[in-house]
Parts: structure tokens; sequence; C-alpha cells
């Protein structure tokens, strides 16, 4: 398996560490209440088909990177810097 | 036998070998199923579960049926095939799954107890007594199970593994394999092109066809020829392709020195990782069986296999060879053995419109229905439609059912192959494997023109896929047969009749599974073992669930396959693994006192990749305890020195690094004042204790942070993913600078004394209060000081760059030991800690929160921070959880043991009585008694509390009393003085 | 039909033409009382002890593809019963003893084979956590001994106790552990069932969960609307599809776990053996494969395959361990579909909101050997409706309030570290 990193391009899957759901962004505020913190901790939509996940290219240059990718067939379909993503959903400065 | 004047062998060079202790002697170029052929050698094996006599079925990695062992104590070898293994000189082979030898075999009479060893008959039967599982039945069935055996010592030969990367891959250097190569390597592509055979060519070598007007062989050995001189292009012979996996990866396997007697340096074999942008598959064909009473006599083999032996070994199996077919394919064996003067008896076509005799006898609509002799066949009978039977006398039958595409690589990522009507076989669905494309016979296309043309025109594909520019090729001639086969898969009769040869699975067994309700093709492979031998089903399985679909009335098509899957061929665990065997598994991290460490006499122990100092043993001192003891005394009385560069050390830096320290940190960091340290622990987002360590302030924007050695890498992953994933825009960024910094605590009442010696800077209490820290100049090299303290000692940490690291240790050692100190190691270090109640990972395994280490007031109430809603979660505090104690013996038992339960007085001690465990435990020299840290339900409001702790695994009872975990020095004057 | 050595002599005597179908294949019929969603290892039991234990027989398991087509037919086939924290302790210990006695209970030889298990230490860390699992097993009632480099020695002479990278200190032994014939738990699990009068349907997939008011109503499937009083999802690596049919998302990521079979060979290796720095873990099949394992791949999956670095690793650990093995060929490859949850503990419970809806997932990479006990909870909490007592902390609500949280790996809310 081979992941493009959006800095290094394309490297070997053992280059890079897997966390999760990307969900792992959108962290909730602290007074969200358990059930938010409990979808964004622990509940997954763990889809058979296109996921987008959370990576780590540990072994190179050390970005957290999303990767949209099919579970059913691993088929890599697009990949950004995880800080791109969570300036897009307006959470620079946490 | 040896036919003159064939073959692709070298009869200038002979070759000696062994095979069961008889030595033979064979030519280079010859396989060992060849040499032994030669020889007259049919009977070379044993089946896995009637221990039937096994002769030579096929010429390649499919073989199911001629398996030995190779070599003998670390380099031995089992269930080599015959057919693939090359012969050198010295070479040693020797049957197996036989006893006391291949020719008188006991086991051989589970053969007539066949009626009651059917497929899973073991399922039903072995139940009573329900003791004699264990002790009878089992190692009866282990024993007689297994094929060939493993020597039992490590193994001793060397393997290695690579990677190596490309344009195209070709896979299988047949005539489309070659042709696409050429194709690929004149336009400049990197090409890589693999085959499992020792010679180039695939079925090239082994037909009488010709390409280009000359013998294909030769027009092969051409096109190899022109690809060797090729800088672009790489050949692989004796490498199979093994596997198909994600984004264009290949595994394959290069037998290096099989062949070979004498190694010269090479590994036996090498696993490489190919990485393809477009890969070509041209694994042509195997022939298939068909199933027939007592279809498995040695003797009897593959009809394209005896063409192979006499065409490029230059041997005939037999001296009266019968041909049994269903397709016009086989009549070139009948062709080839004619024209090389061998005798064949018959062809025994089951067409009505089977093709005329070229100088053999045809015998159409007719089947072959049994054979016989015990080691060997010696007569073949066919029964004519009509009914009637005749027998012909026959040393050697070769049977074609038809060829099935090679389609196993297309399948490996979960593709199903489609079934062609017109072969009657699965062909692979294109696109199965992304940028795979297959070519010529394993696409179904099975005339030599096709595989040439099929080759040419999917390189140009590829080459334009990766960006380059092909040229059509001059594709040469060859033949353009049509393929004529009416399929044929059982040859109704009495006796048994095998489908897969290697697991003794026959056509009465897949009929069984079906009446038993195994009619999924799954459970019937499963229940019958059919196609789980060392072939993999390779020439099997394609019947048998022609068979199966006949006993379950459904057609082949819905019937469908099992799923294939890696590798294609068997590869040896050491292969996978090279590189690992011995120290190769990690790698080795060593601090800049390894050296001295090892010099004065300390064993060292693996601290994940570390390794650090356990002890530094004194004269006379005989026992780990003796020295640690002394090394303890030494650092409370004097000065001790330990090595503590493996702590994890993170330098982080900007405008925001102190807001961000505090959004990690459960505590504030941002309160810190530039030139002092502070304890912080870390909590992971479901609030639970990541890791602790102390965070110094070197400036206004500049940190550096220390974790645990187990923790180093987690804790700056993450921080990384705090920064990028949660709070981009915050102005900070950090690096690891463990490996950067030697860091050495220095640690007792004469610390100060002792860094007074070595600083160019003057230490005190006002300089360097308890938490101060600091630059600092040793022997003219910039470092920094700490006053930390892991001890409960006055102490401190001493840092310069890992250069400069070996020499300050020698320096602080020799400086130590004139006060009456010295070096230090982890023993003492563990016991220190102990003393002072400080934590590591033993108690901060993961499922304890600050609360339960009794730092829950760490947890800042005027910030968020990671971990903090989470540590918020009712199951997460309160009495019922356990929490850190100290432990003292109280009782005549004086040992306490880490891992041991402890329960109230007078407990059982049971699951339902447990209140907690002990985390750590040592005897203390200072106090003189033995300590543990526990934790221990409501365990802060137990103190004085009598309880027991019981560890049923070292047998050991002691009544404890529980206690505050700071053990000495309560009050922490020693740190602070 | 009866099994027997001497029902093998009989039929074998007559041709072997007396055999029957081991199970029944039905049709569905317009409703049941119960329903279990899947026919693997998990929902076969839960078939089969709705029946034996609570006379409910007037049931439909079904199956998208074939019985024990999922994580039961594709393992590494170990059965233990080692975990240290409440709720696995005395869980796992009940599944266990339910191995202990089913060949009997079954009349049908699941090839249960308690030839030990010896988890290997490496480190004074590693043996006090080992030691600390050992003394709860015993606490629990199982056995545990502790070995130290000597009594490992004995046991497992080929390890390679010279060379290693990483030391063997010792191991913790649990002789009752050890090995079963995975498929055939499956077929007799579905032959006991079938016997019972449970309708075991292959083929046919669920493709929606009729609830009205709060209430389950019956499935929808490729063969047509069923009716039911109460449904089980007993799906493993695909509850998460199966939940989203009730509008439910649960605390499962599915990842793909490898594992390995060699080439048959005479016996070599008489336990189950793991190493500690490193996953590996590996017996020898009683057919002679090597049948070893290591780590997930670590990335969420649905493949069923998994890629080379963690066939290399697993490889890599075995020739670190036990050299001896290096020249046995690794024949096949298979990958299996992990429900791993945040704790790696599973998940026996109510479906929250939804009367009559129960699940039984969550198995993370330890599934096979909960097979018996599973069914036996499941079943209790269906016929009931409230947990078996040896489950019942395997609640869907612990990961939201935090109470009895069992991670045995301690590596916090990351599905696919455990």
């Amino acid at each position: 398996m081979r992941i493009k990193c959006p800095l290094c391009g394309e490297r070997d899957r053992r280059e890079f560490y897997y966390v999760g759901d990307a969900v792992l962004i959108e962290r909730p505020d602290a007074e969200a209440g358990d059930q938010v913190w409990d979808d964004y901790l622990h509940n997954r939509d763990n889809p058979a088909g296109i996921t987008r996940d959370l990576w780590q290219h540990e072994g190179g240059c050390g970005a957290w990177i999303v990767v949209s990718r099919n579970t059913v067939t691993h088929e890599t379909l697009g990949v950004e810097l995880a800080e791109a993503r969570a300036r897009k959903i307006g959470r620079g400065a946490s | 036998m040896r036919v003159a004047d064939k073959g692709l062998v070298d009869r200038s060079k002979p070759v000696r070998f062994s095979f069961d202790g008889h030595s033979f002697e064979g030519l280079a170029g010859d396989t060992l199923a060849s040499a032994l052929l030669a020889h007259d050698v049919r009977f070379v094996a044993r089946s896995f579960k009637y221990h039937r006599p096994r002769g030579i079925m096929g010429a390649g990695s499919e073989e199911a049926s001629a398996l030995v062992t190779v070599g003998s104590g670390g380099a031995q070898e089992p269930n080599i095939r015959a057919t693939v293994q090359e012969i050198y000189d010295g070479l040693e082979a020797r049957s197996q799954n036989c006893w006391p030898s291949l020719n008188y075999d006991v086991l051989s009479f589970n053969d007539l107890f066949a009626p009651f060893l059917g497929a899973g008959f073991y399922y039903k039967t072995f139940m009573w007594p329900k003791a004699f599982w264990e002790r009878v039945y089992e190692p009866i069935i282990r024993r007689s199970a297994g094929i060939g055996a493993l020597s039992g010592t490590h193994n001793a030969d060397q393997y290695e593994k690579a990677f190596a990367f490309c344009d195209v891959l070709v896979i299988g250097a047949g005539p489309a394999g070659l042709m696409a190569a050429l194709t690929a390597g004149r336009a400049g592509a990197d090409v890589i092109l693999c085959d499992e055979d020792s010679v180039l060519g695939g079925r090239l070598n082994g037909e009488t066809l010709e390409v280009g007007e000359m013998a294909g062989a030769d027009w092969a050995a051409g096109a190899v020829a022109e690809l060797g001189a090729m800088k672009n292009v790489r050949l692989l012979p004796r490498t199979a392709v093994t596997g198909a996996y994600d984004q264009g990866t290949y595994g394959a396997l290069e037998r290096v020195s099989h062949h070979a007697a004498a190694r010269e340096g090479r590994p036996l074999e090498c696993f490489w990782r190919i990485v393809a942008k477009r890969a070509i598959l041209a694994a042509g064909a195997i022939e298939r069986p068909i199933a027939f009473t007592n279809n498995d006599r040695p003797g009897i083999m593959m009809a394209g296999a005896v063409r192979t032996y006499l065409n490029r070994y230059g041997v005939a199996p037999g001296q009266r060879i019968t041909v049994f077919a269903n397709n016009d394919d086989a009549h070139r064996t009948a062709r080839d053995l004619v024209a090389a003067g061998v005798h064949v008896a018959a062809v025994i076509d089951s067409r009505e419109a089977a093709p005329q005799g070229d100088g053999y006898e045809v015998i159409s609509n007719a089947q072959v229905c049994g054979t016989e002799g015990r080691k060997g066949v010696e007569a073949v009978s066919y029964c004519r439609a009509n009914g009637t039977v005749d027998k012909i006398q026959s040393d050697c039958l070769a049977m074609s059912g038809g060829w099935n595409p090679t389609v196993h690589l297309t399948c490996h990522m979960n593709g199903r192959p489609n079934w062609h009507g017109g072969i009657h076989s699965f062909v692979p669905v294109p696109g199965a494997i992304p940028g795979l494309e297959a070519v010529g016979a394993c696409n179904g296309a099975f005339s030599t023109h096709r595989a040439l043309v099929e080759g040419a025109e999917a390189a140009l594909r590829a080459l334009g896929e990766v960006g380059l520019q092909g040229q059509k090729p001059l594709v040469p001639q060859a033949e353009d047969a049509r393929y004529r086969i009416a399929p044929l898969w059982t040859v109704e009769g009495k006796g048994r009749a095998w489908l897969d040869f290697q697991n003794d699975v026959t056509v009465k067994d897949v009929r069984g599974a079906a009446q038993e309700n195994f009619r999924s093709v799954e459970h019937m492979k499963r229940y019958t073992t059919q196609g789980m031998a060392p072939d993999q089903g390779k020439s099997s399985n394609v019947a048998a669930l022609a068979v199966l679909a006949d006993a379950t009335g459904r057609g082949i098509e819905e019937t469908g396959t099992t799923t294939f899957r890696p590798p294609f061929v068997p590869v040896a665990i050491a292969a996978l693994g090279a590189g690992a065997q011995g120290k190769g598994f990690a790698p080795e991290r060593h601090t800049t006192s390894h050296a001295e460490s090892l010099r004065r006499g300390a064993p060292m122990i693996e601290a994940g990749l570390w390794y650090r100092p356990s002890y530094f043993p004194a004269l006379g001192e005989r026992t780990w305890r003796q020295s640690c003891d002394r090394e303890v005394n030494m650092v409370r009385n004097a000065v001790g020195v330990c090595d503590v560069s493996t702590l994890g050390k993170i330098d982080i830096q900007g405008s925001d690094a102190a807001a961000f320290l505090d959004f990690v940190y459960a505590n504030t960091l941002s309160t810190l004042k530039p030139g002092k340290v502070r304890y912080g622990i870390m909590l992971r987002e479901d609030g639970h204790v990541l890791d602790d360590g102390t965070t110094a302030r070197l400036g206004e924007d500049h940190f550096v942070m220390t974790t645990t050695t187990a923790a180093a890498g987690q804790v700056m992953r993450h921080l990384e993913y705090v920064h990028q994933c949660l709070c981009p825009d915050l102005d900070v960024a950090m690096i690891s600078v463990t490996e950067q910094w030697a860091q050495f605590a220095v640690a007792g009442p004469k610390a100060r004394d002792l860094l007074n010696g070595v600083v160019q800077e003057s230490i005190d209490a006002e300089s360097y209060p308890f938490m101060g820290c600091g630059a600092v100049t040793v022997a003219g090299v910039e470092g920094r000081l700490f006053r930390i303290s892991f001890s409960g000692e006055h102490a401190y940490e001493i840092a310069v760059p890992a250069r400069y690291g070996e020499s300050l240790f020698k320096l602080l050692v020799g400086k130590a030991e004139a006060l009456g100190g010295g070096a230090y190691g982890m023993e003492a270090l563990n016991v220190l800690r102990i003393e002072k109640g400080f934590i590591t990972h033993a108690e901060i395994h993961g499922r304890v929160t600050a609360e339960d280490i009794g730092m829950g007031r760490m947890v800042s109430a005027k910030k968020d921070c990671i971990g903090k809603t989470m540590s918020e979660r009712p199951g997460l505090s309160g009495p019922e959880r356990a929490q850190l104690v100290g432990l003292q013996p109280v009782g005549v038992v004086k040992q306490m043991t880490a891992g041991a339960h402890v329960f109230p007085l007078g407990a059982a001690p049971v699951r339902a009585n447990a209140q907690g465990y002990i985390t750590s435990a040592c005897f203390s020299p200072t106090l003189g008694s033995t300590l543990a840290l526990a934790f221990l339900e409501n365990g802060r409001a137990r103190h004085g509390e009598e309880i027991v702790m019981v560890d049923h695994l070292r047998g050991v009872t002691t009544r404890c009393k529980v206690c505050d975990p700071v053990f000495f020095d309560p009050q922490g004057g020693r740190v602070r003085g | 039909m009866r099994f027997s050595g001497l029902r093998v002599l009989k039929e074998g005597l007559g041709g072997n033409k007396g055999w029957q179908a081991q199970w029944r294949d039905a049709q569905p019929k317009p409703g049941y009382d119960m329903i279990i969603i899947g026919g693997g290892g998990h929902g076969l039991s839960t078939a089969y002890y709705l029946a034996r234990n609570h006379g409910i027989t007037n049931i439909a398991v079904l199956e998208k593809g074939y019985l024990g087509g999922g994580n039961v037919g594709r393992n590494t086939t170990i059965v233990r019963a080692n975990y240290f924290l409440p709720g696995n302790s005395e869980f796992y210990s009940h599944s266990l003893k339910l191995w202990e006695g089913l060949e009997e209970d079954l009349n049908y030889n699941v090839m249960h084979s308690q030839r030990g298990l010896i988890n290997l230490f490496h480190s004074d860390g590693q043996r006090d956590a080992f030691v600390r699992r050992g003394n709860a097993m015993v606490n629990q009632g199982d056995d545990a001994v502790l070995l130290d480099r000597d009594g490992v020695r004995k046991h497992l002479p080929y390890l390679d106790f010279e060379q290693t990278r990483f030391p063997i200190y010792g191991g913790l032994y649990h002789p009752r552990g050890g090995t079963a014939r995975h498929d055939a738990v499956a077929w007799g699990y579905a032959r006991g069932a079938s016997e019972r009068g449970v309708d075991l349907i292959q083929n046919c997939e669920v493709t929606g969960i009729d609830i009205a008011n709060g209430v389950v109503r019956g499935v929808q499937t490729t063969k047509g609307p069923i009716k039911a009083g109460k449904v089980g999802i007993v799906v493993a690596g695909r509850s998460g599809q199966v939940a989203a049919m009730a509008a439910r998302r649960i605390p499962v990521e599915s990842h793909v776990l490898q594992a390995f079979v060699t080439e048959g060979l005479k016996p070599v290796i008489d336990h189950v053996v793991s190493f500690g720095m490193g996953h590996f873990y590996i017996s020898q099949s009683d057919k002679g494969g090597l049948v070893f394992g290591g780590d997930l791949d670590f990335y969420a999956s649905y493949a069923s395959r998994g890629n080379l670095p963690m066939v290399e690793h697993v490889m890599e650990a075995g020739m670190t361990l036990m050299p001896m093995i290096g020249k046995a060929k690794v024949l096949r490859s298979w990958g299996g579909i992990m429900d791993m949850t945040p704790d790696g503990s599973p998940i026996i419970d109510k479906m929250d909101g939804v009367e009559g809806l129960y699940i039984d997932c969550g198995w993370n990479y330890g599934g096979f050997k909960a097979v018996p006990a599973s069914g036996w909870c499941m079943a209790h909490l269906m016929a009931t409706n409230t947990p078996h007592e040896v489950a019942e902390r395997f609640r869907l609500d612990r990961f939201r309030t935090g109470i009895n949280l069992m991670d045995e790996e301690g590596t916090g809310a990351q599905h696919n570290l455990h």
C-alpha cells in the first residue's frame, strides 16, 4: 500500500502512522455534552466504502494528513494536509 | 530414459546427486525430476493421507506430487518440488512422509481403511473417552499428518529482502511476456521481467513450436539476449511473483542459489518488494488432470509435462506411453514422442471428433477408466462408448483435461475470475488489479501467435499510461491453432478417482461433502481440504468444483471459485522475515555512555529500543542486589551519576508555545518563569494519563519538554497531532532532540560539590534553586543544567551536545568516585524512585487517571486541556476506583511482589474479593524494608489499614499495611536542601 | 444422526451412502419469534443456545454468504482464558468451561486441544504485568503458571535463547489454553441448532430493519421481508452497517487482521506460543500446518486482505524468536474484518431506544475463543431481556460513562490499538 504525502509525494505505507477517522480533527467544545463527546471519540460511521481517515507521515516529514480512501478496495482518492482541513472547518486556533 | 539429440541440457556437463541415498548422474540443466526420470525413477513420494505411492506429475511449480526434502541440519528444507529443484554436484534429496522407507511405508496400510477415512471423518469420532483426545487420538493424528519435516534446529541459511521500482513489471517470460518486455524495453521504460523458471522462454522451451521461422527456444534465447543487453531492463529468472498488493506493489521470491553447489556469498533466496507503475501478467496456463479410477499412480503425468521432459530435458518418461485427452493440444505430446522415436501406445481421446493420428493410433470416444501397477503404472484400461473395456500395457500415461489460465494474481484483490465457455476455464476479469493487464495463455489466449500479439499490445498500452512512446513491434510468425476441447472432468467408475493428489481428495469425497450439505464451494473446500495442500490446488481446484457443480445440480459458473490468496507459490518464512534472525529484528539504540558502561562491567538491559545499564558491579559484589543497595546508599549519602539521555527531549518554540503547552498538559505551564522547570502530566483525550515529565522554560518562547523513555515517540506524535489537527494557527514548532543531547543525572548530597568542580559557573542555592535551570559551560562546551530530581535527593541533570556525552560521563563518574560516589544503574534508580513514590509506566499503564495517582488537583480547573472533558466521566473518578498507595509488610513474611493482587484481611483470594494489585516492589536499603506501590480501591482513605497481598504464581502471601506512597522524606527537605 | 466411531465404521462398510445433511437448508418463513442476523460462530451459537437453554426454536439465522464464512472460518484458532480485568475474566473463564464440554454437547469433534499456551516476556516490567495477569487468572479459578527462562526452555527448547534482540526472560503458561478446529465449531453449532428446529438461511442478506414506534418488527432481506419479535445483530466487522439500518452509530471501527498458514509439516510446535516484543503467535494444526498471525494492518478496511509490511513484520518476529521455522513455507495468507472497539473489549447489549433489538459485537481480534460464551450470553439476553451475569459489563454505554471500561492493552480510545 502506498500513500501520497502532499509534501513528500508517494511513499510506502510503512512510513505512515494511522490513527482513525478524520472526525478526530473536529474536536467538540468542552461543554458540548457527553453524547457529542462519545460520538467524537468512540462512535464511528465505519463505512464500507469511501472514508476519510487521519494519518501521520511519521517516518517522513511529520505532516498529519487526511486521506480519502475506499475501505473495500484500498483505493486512495485524495490527500490533504490536516492543518488545511482544520482551518477549512474554522479550527485554526482550537 | 534419456533421448538422443533432444533438449536444452548440457550433455557435456555431468552432475552427481543423490536421492534417498542412491547416487545418480544427471546433466547440467536438469531438474531433480528430469534427472530421476532420465534414470527411470518414477516412484518418488507418498501421499498425505493414504500414503499412496506417487510419482512426478508435472514439470513446474504447480507440482502436486513429487515433493522431497533437500539438505540436512539447519539447511534442511522439506516440501521442495522435484520439478523446480535444479540439480547440482552434491545435491542430497530424500523422500518424505514415509517410514521406514519410501518402498516399505508402515502407514500405507491407511489405504486399506480408506472407506472409514473419507472427508471429515474426524469430526464424527474420537470424542470418547473425552480425555483421550489430547493424550491418544490427537498425537496419533498429528504424527500421521504433515508431509515433510523441519529439522528442529535454527535456520542456517542466509536470506535477503530487497525493494525495486519500475515502470513496467512483466510477470512471466513465455512468448507473451518476452514480447511485452521487448516492446517496453525498446521504448526505454524501466522494465523488470520475472519468471519462476531458471531459463526464460516459458513453454517455448518445452515445445517444438517455431517462432519467426526458428525453434521457439532459440527465438526466446534471442529475445532474452536482447533484453539482457538493455540497461533499463532487469531480468529476474527463478523469481516467482507471489502476490499483488495495493497501489502497484508486488511481492516476488527469487531463488538465488538453490541451484548452486557453492553459494559464494549469495543468499539462498531474496524476497522482493516491487513497486510497478504498470504490470503485465503473462503467467501462462496450468494443465489439469482428469479424475478416473486410480489416476494417481507413479507414471501418470500431465501431457504437457511429458512434452517438456522430452523437448527441454531430452527425457522420455516411459517406453510405451499412452495419452489420454479431451483436447487437441495433448496430441502434440504424441506427435513429439513419435518424432523423437518414443513408442506411443495410443491416444485415447474422449471426443467423438478426435483428430487423426500422425504416426500413432487414436482411440476416439473412449475414456481411461482404470490403471494397474502398485508402485508405478503398468497398464491402462479404457472404456469405449459401447461399454467395452480394453487394456493397454503402458508405463506412462500422459493425460490432459485441458488448460487453466493462471489467473491467481488477478484475484489477489478479491476479484473472481469469469467462466469462459469456449475454453471451459476461468479467465481473468480485466481491471481486477488496478494497473495490471493479463495477456497470453493466462488470459485464455492459447496460441503462440495470440500470446505474442497480446504481449506487444499490452506493453504499448502500459507505455502510454506511464507517459512513454512505444513502437509497434513486428510480431514474428507463430502457430495460431484453435484450441479445441470437450470438457471431461471425471470418468465414472467404482474405485477412487483423485482430484487433489496432494491431500488425497477424491471425487467421492467431494460428492460426500455435497451429500452432507457442504454445497457451497467454500464449505466443500474446508470439509474435504481440497486445494489446501502445498500445490494450493493449482491443478485440481477447477475439476473439484466441476464435480461439486455436478453433484449439486448447478453450473460451474454458479458454483464459483474459492478465494485465491497470496502467495502464488509457497514462500519460506525465512525469506519473508529475512534479516530478523539473531539481533536484526529491531534496531539497537545506544547512549553515549554505552561503551564506558560496558567497560565498567554493567549488564545492559533493553529499554524499548535502548540499552541501559542495570547496575555497575564493584569489586567483590556477587549479586545484583549488593550492587543495587550500594548504589542507592551512594546516592542517599554521597553522589551518583546516571545516564538519563533515553528520556524523550522535545524542543518547543514559538510565541504561542506556552499556550500550546497549557493545552497539552493537564496543569498550567504558561505561568512558569524562564529559568524554571515544572513537572507536568499529560492526558489522552479519553481522560487517562498519557505520560509525565518535566518541562523547562529556557526563554520566553522556548521550552524543552522531557518525556518518559517509553512514551517519547508517542508524545512527539501526539504534540504534532494536537498542533496540526486541532490548533494549526498557534505559532509553535517542535522537534525531537532526544539524540542531540546527552543528559546525566547527578544526584545526592554532594551533587552540588561535584558540579562546581565541572561547570565553569558557580552553582549555589541562589543560581540554581530547586526546579531552576540555565545555561552552563563545561570545559568550554555550552550545556544546560536543570535542578530536578527523580531520587528525592538534591540533584541535577546536566546536558551537553551528544558528541561530548562520553567525555562528560567519564568526567562526572570520576569526580563522583572521588567524592565517595559513582555511577548508578536502572536497579538503583528504580529503588530510589519507589522510596519516593515517584511513578513510571508501571503505574501509569494506560488505565489510570490523574486522580488515581493522587494528582487530580493538577488538572487545572481554569482552562481546557486535552483529556479534561472525558476525565470528568462518572466512571473515571470516585472511591470505587483503585488509588495509588504504598504498602509495607507487617507480618513474618516480608516479601512483596509486583503483580500480586491485594485483598482485605481474611478474604479468600478470589476475583470477587480483589481490591487492587501491586505495580512496583523493591527492597529499600534506606529504610531496611520491602516497599511496594499498589493500586487499592479507595486507597487514600485507607492509610493505616492492614490488607494482604497474594501472589499465587510465586506462592507469596504477605500481610501489609497501607501507607502514603512517599516512603522516604515525605516533607521533601532533601531535594530542596 | 448421532456421530460416533461406530457410526463411521457402519457407514464406511455401507459405502458411505447413509450420511445425511449436517443441517437443513431452510427458506424463510413469513415470521419468527427471533431472528439472528449473521451466520458466523457467534450467530450460530446464539441460535443454538436459544434453543438449547431457553427452548426457543422458532428462530431464523440469516446469513448473507455461507455459514461460518466470516471470522470463525478465518482465524488462528486459539482458545484461552487469560484476561485480567473484571468483566473479561469471568466471561472468558465461562467460555473456556463451555469449550471443555463442547464436543460432548454438540456431538461434533471440534478438536478442542488443550495443548497449553505460553506467553513469553522479555523484560522485568513485562514479567510483572504477566504476573498480575496470571494472578487474576488464578483468582478467577483458571490456571496460570509462571515459567522462568529454564522453565520455558523445557517446554520450548527450539526457541532462540542465545541470539534474540529481546532475550526471553520467561513465560506465562496457561495449560488449559489451546486450539480448536475453527470451521468445525461453526458446523457443529449449525448442526445442533438445525436439529433443534432453527432455520439456517444462507445467501440471505439483510437490507433493512423494520422498526415501528420504537419496537422492532422484522427485517428486510434479499429473500423478502421477514417478521420477528426480536432481532439480534451478530455480524462482527459488519456491525456498523447493520446498526445503521436501525439508525445507530456504534463504537466500532473495522480493521484487517492477517494470518498465515504453512505447508503441512510433521509435529514440531506442541503449544500455542506468543512473542512479547512484537505481535506474533503460533501453533501447529493437527494437519501439520503452522498457523500464525500478528497485529492488525492498522488501517480501517473491509477488504479481507492485507499488505506486505505486516506480513513481513510477523515473519521477522517469527525468525527472531524461533528461527527453526525459517524453512517452513507460507502457503496461504488471509485477512479477516475485525470489529475493533475503543477499549478492546466486546459488547453484548440491548440496542438503546429500540425494543427487541440486540447487538453482539466488538470482538476485536479475540472473537473465536468467545464463540460459546458469546452465544450463551446473547441467547440469555435475548430470551430474558437481562444481561447474563458473566457479560453484564459488556455494555454499549460504558464509553459514554467511563464505567467499567476494560482496556486490557491500556492504549486508550483508539480503535486499532487493541
